[in-house]
């Protein structure tokens, strides 16, 4: 048994603006199956949060069960990590995101952990926006429980023992723009160049950010017939524009003729080239138009989809402290009878 | 780029930095595995075919390979390469029975070997398997050229270079030791085939000319001639104060040997910075540690001798200047001139080679420098029937230096007895064998072990310094032996890639550690460089490039520079587009004939 991932690292490895490298984002070493997705996007999710300076123990993983969910094993081994039960990762992901507003959010969860058993908490998570990245590893099957198709599976897909899906798939992309999610994308794993700067983006998101990023299943749905297999998904991937994530304070160099610049909530921006037709990413019928056209031609359609750049988060909403709970004094906390007293006042 | 040229031997050997470094491409990874499976007689026998000296130089070896060493890019210091080749020479057993045979019948050819230093010792070794009748000629009384002479018994007990010297004269070599050759043309009119010069730079440098030199001649020797008056007991002591003069590493053999023969306070004096001195480091911490200390910046004036006794020397105190191309003057400070009280000097300034003996009417063209004209790939002169190496080819080197040009003067050798053309070389044996045993089961140990480089241990300064014989260096013991073998990181074990197997899964540049793997759109190698996973700043590090990827047009760009040899691509990869494969590389040897190993 020799699998030990050696301690040493490139020696000129750059650092960020906090002074960390790439080996601070880093995880355990993965035990998913060799060549899967799933891998590739916690790779991505690692080196975004190290090109953003997020100090590590600042964010907070929180996933289901599934390959997918166990993923926040395999990055950010500095961070906080609550690994829940089975599609339940979106209750988990409020109550925290209520007691401590300061922390970032980083939910990962499968196709089988949000579109089947947790499909109730998710589209409850999107409608009540928490300020959180909500990030699916789309298989199109159970990966954990040997390769069962799941609800992203395509109508007509073919699993790996040669039966062909008869049910018509779960569009999370398309289902959380219906409920009201201000950032909305679809990516790939096998395209680190477009996976990164969304997730930046969607860090950077000041509500509820979504990101469904295909990642094909090496062992059970990458067989020909697969929709979900990586020579699939690569004949058929179709992006709405390029995305480049540029940082508060640097300066815009590209020229976007072809193109659009989105000013983040904090000023950061995304910069988009060679939009597809028609689409606007600001605007959600041109959004949905685009995703309805690809789904029609038997296109995948990746990239942003939609995004609002001003919204408000469930804090917002509910106007709550601003203070964490755990900081909250006592006396503010239990201000006492009389306060008590008023209150019952106020509702008589 | 285009896609990477992987059949060509060298593109592989070059990746094994230490072997590559090394002149005779001895297969470092190759022997240090051996001994860390404890087969130290393999180890050294592996050794001995590339380096014929394995216990001389795994004391005394410039190590040319530990600088080039991987580990010591992403560690603080290279793996022990040398004192690991010691661990194999001390624990061996016996070998007799591995060493060639000799025909019986000979191949009718005489050859003579002037000189009896390694050069021509491994010339010896490589051709008498094949049949040569070889004569050595030495004007000492044993074999070992300079490695007897200079390199003090304290660094290199003579029992091991008994040893390594005789399993080669045992080799039924004609010896003729204690004769000078005065004349190369009687040499040549003895009718051999081929004439071999291995006669090193004999001639130590003086200080002539400086005042004072000759009132103090009695007490003043020249570095080299006093090192071999000490090796061959005419020397037995020297006087208490004693400045040695020189910043390289005789000088630092002179003032350890001094410290031995009676020296008490032995200053080494050298004109330019320490940092700038010539000797290894090792060396120079050597010294130091037996209480030498080094004098800086002093540019010698003058000796002064009183009522014709030498009483010490002076000297002017400079500092280095560099101008914009960096080249160096040594400017006098201005401070008055130091006095250093000596009852002896040592010379230790460089070596040189002398030719008295060599007629110039035979056809061996010298240069303006009075260096004979070598060709420095075939070593041979022109005269087609006179081959030089070692020291006396090229100038002053080292030991390693001199077999890997006898090596080739040998093969030389043998082309030119056979009358072929010398420039037709044999092709070096290379062999790639794939080492995957199973789901993370290589066939060699392929963890990263995290220890740093173990420190040699010494014997006590109190008894060394009493006894010139003595051994400083006590060499790794077996068990700190294997933990230093273990730092190896397997160089040679090649991370092999097939383009067709690969889906563009990403899997393996995820995990490299040392973020070795990039996928990427084809450019330039410059162009390449700037768009890798990490800064890839060693230009003489190779990148590995694959053809044109089916998927996505990309390709796979592989910088060589500090892969871990880890293996973990491999295991990562759901295809087997990486595996990891064994690269033997040797060097064909005359003794190997016609290539086979
Ligand atoms: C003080 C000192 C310390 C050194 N330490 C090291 C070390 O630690 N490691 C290292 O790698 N190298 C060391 N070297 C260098 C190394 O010894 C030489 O580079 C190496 O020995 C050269 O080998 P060679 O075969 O060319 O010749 P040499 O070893 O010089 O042998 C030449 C032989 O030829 C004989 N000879 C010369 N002319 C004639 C003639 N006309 N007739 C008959 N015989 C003749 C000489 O007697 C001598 O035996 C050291 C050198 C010195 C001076
Ligand atoms: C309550 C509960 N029901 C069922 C399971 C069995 N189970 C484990 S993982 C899984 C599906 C995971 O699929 P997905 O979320 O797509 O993750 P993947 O492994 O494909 O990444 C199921 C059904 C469980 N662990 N818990
Ligand atoms: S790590 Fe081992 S194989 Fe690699 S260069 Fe160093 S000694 Fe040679
Ligand atoms: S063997 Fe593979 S994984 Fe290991 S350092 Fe080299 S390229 Fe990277
Ligand atoms: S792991 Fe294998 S299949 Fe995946 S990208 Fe690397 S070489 Fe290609
Ligand atoms: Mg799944």
């Amino acid at each position: 048994m020799t699998y030990v991932r050696p301690t040493f690292r490139h020696p000129d490895l750059p650092k960020n603006n906090i002074n960390f490298t790439k080996k601070d984002y880093e995880g355990a070493l993965s035990t998913l199956c060799a060549g899967c997705g799933h891998d590739s996007i916690s790779g991505a999710i690692a080196q975004a949060c190290f090109e953003l300076s997020v100090e590590p123990h600042r964010i907070a993983k929180l996933s289901g069960i599934g390959c997918s969910s166990k993923t926040p094993a395999y990055f950010l081994g500095n961070s906080h990590g609550f690994n829940t039960v089975h599609g339940r990762m979106p209750s988990v992901a409020t109550g925290a995101y209520l007691a401590n507003r300061d922390l970032l959010y980083f939910g990962v969860s499968g196709d089988g952990d949000s579109a089947s058993i947790g499909m109730g908490q998710f589209v409850h998570a999107i409608r009540r926006n928490l300020n959180m990245v909500y990030l699916v590893m789309n298989n199109g099957c159970y990966g954990l429980t040997k390769g069962q198709d799941s609800a992203t599976a395509d109508n007509g897909s073919k699993s790996k023992a040669g039966s062909v899906n008869p049910f018509n798939a779960i569009d999370l992309v398309g289902l959380s723009m219906e409920l009201g999610a201000t950032f909305v994308a679809r990516s790939f794993s096998g395209d680190k160049a477009q996976l990164i700067p969304l997730i930046k983006a969607a860090i950077k998101h000041p509500g509820f950010a979504f990101i469904d990023v295909i990642s094909p299943c090496v062992t059970f749905n990458n067989n020909v017939g697969s929709t979900k297999s990586y020579d699939y998904v690569r004949e058929h991937i179709e992006a709405t524009s390029t995305v480049d994530f540029v940082p508060i304070m640097e300066e815009i160099t590209a020229d976007y003729e072809d193109g659009k610049e989105i000013t983040l909530h904090d000023g950061s921006a995304l910069q988009l080239q060679k939009l597809h037709q028609g689409w606007n990413p600001e605007d959600k019928l041109s959004a949905m138009i685009a995703l309805q056209n690809a789904k029609d031609k038997g296109e995948i359609l990746t990239g942003l989809v939609y995004i609002d750049p001003n919204t408000n988060a469930l804090h917002d909403v509910l106007q709550t402290t601003q203070t964490p709970l755990n900081i909250l004094k006592e006396d503010i906390l239990c201000p006492g009878i009389d306060a008590l007293e008023a209150l019952n006042e106020s509702l008589r | 780029m285009e896609p990477t040229n992987v059949h060509d031997p060298e593109y592989y050997h070059k990746v094994v930095d230490c072997q590559y470094a090394c002149p005779a491409h001895t297969p470092v990874p190759e022997y240090i595995r051996l001994i860390a499976a404890e087969k130290y007689t393999e180890a050294y026998m592996v050794n001995w075919e590339s380096n014929v000296f394995p216990g001389v130089l795994g004391r005394t070896c410039d190590r040319p390979c530990e600088p080039a060493c991987r580990r010591g890019r992403v560690d603080e210091e290279p793996v022990a390469i040398c004192r690991l080749k010691r661990v194999a020479a001390d624990n061996k057993g016996d070998i007799t029975h591995l060493l060639p045979k000799i025909p019986i019948k000979g191949n009718g050819k005489r050859i003579a070997l002037i000189g009896a230093g390694p050069a021509s010792l491994t010339v010896a070794r490589d051709l008498a398997p094949l049949g040569y009748e070889i004569h050595v000629f030495d004007e000492q009384i044993k074999g070992g050229g300079m490695m007897r002479s200079q390199i003090p018994s304290f660094r290199l007990p003579e029992s091991v270079l008994d040893e390594e010297v005789n399993n080669i004269l045992n080799l039924g070599i004609h010896q003729h030791f204690k004769t000078y050759v005065s004349s190369l043309n009687s040499v040549l009119d003895d009718g051999y085939d081929a004439v071999f010069i291995g006669t090193g730079a004999p001639r130590g440098r003086d200080l002539s000319n400086l005042p004072g030199r000759a009132e103090g001649q009695a007490n003043i020797h020249v570095g080299i001639e006093w090192l071999a008056s000490v090796a061959f007991e005419h020397t037995k002591q020297i006087g208490k104060k004693v400045i040695v003069l020189g910043g390289g590493n005789t000088a630092m053999d002179c003032c350890r040997t001094s410290r031995r023969l009676g020296g008490e306070e032995v200053k080494v004096v050298v004109r330019s910075p320490f940092s700038e001195m010539r000797a290894s480091p090792w060396e120079k911490e050597d010294a130091q540690h037996e209480d030498i200390p080094i004098l800086d910046n002093h540019v010698p004036v003058s000796f002064v001798s009183e009522n014709g006794k030498l009483k010490g020397m002076t000297f002017e105190k400079v500092h280095a200047v560099y101008d914009e191309k960096g080249k160096r003057s040594l400017v006098p400070t201005g401070e008055p001139h130091a006095f250093i009280e000596a009852d002896n000097v040592l010379v230790a300034i460089g070596q040189e080679n002398y030719f008295p003996w060599i007629e110039r009417d035979l056809g061996i063209e010298f240069d303006k420098w009075e260096m004979p004209s070598v060709n420095s790939l075939t070593f041979q002169s022109t005269n087609e029937k006179v081959f030089f190496g070692g020291d006396a080819a090229l100038g002053p080197k080292n030991v390693i230096t001199a077999v890997a040009q006898g090596h080739s003067a040998a093969v030389s050798i043998d082309l030119y007895c056979q009358g072929k053309s010398l420039d037709v070389r044999p092709n070096p044996f290379t062999n790639l064998v794939s080492q995957k045993m199973g789901i993370h089961e290589w066939s060699y140990d392929s963890i990263v072990t995290n220890d740093d480089r173990f420190v040699v241990p010494q014997a006590e300064k109190v008894l060394t310094l009493k006894d010139r014989k003595k051994e400083v260096e006590l060499g790794f013991d077996k068990l700190v032996g294997f933990k230093e073998a273990e730092r190896c990181l397997n160089c040679d074990i090649q991370t092999v890639f097939t383009e067709n197997r690969c889906i563009e899964c990403d899997a393996c540049m995820d995990v490299c550690p040392t973020d070795c793997i990039t996928f990427t759109t084809n450019g330039t190698e410059e162009d390449l460089r700037t768009r890798l996973m990490a800064p890839s700043l060693r230009l003489a590090q190779d990148l590995l490039v694959s053809d044109t990827l089916a998927a996505t047009g990309r390709v796979m760009v592989k910088d060589e520079d500090v892969c871990l040899h880890c293996g973990l691509c491999a295991e990562r990869c759901p295809t087997s587009a990486w595996d990891m494969q064994k690269f033997f590389y040797n060097t064909t040897k005359a003794h190997h004939g016609c290539g086979q190993h």
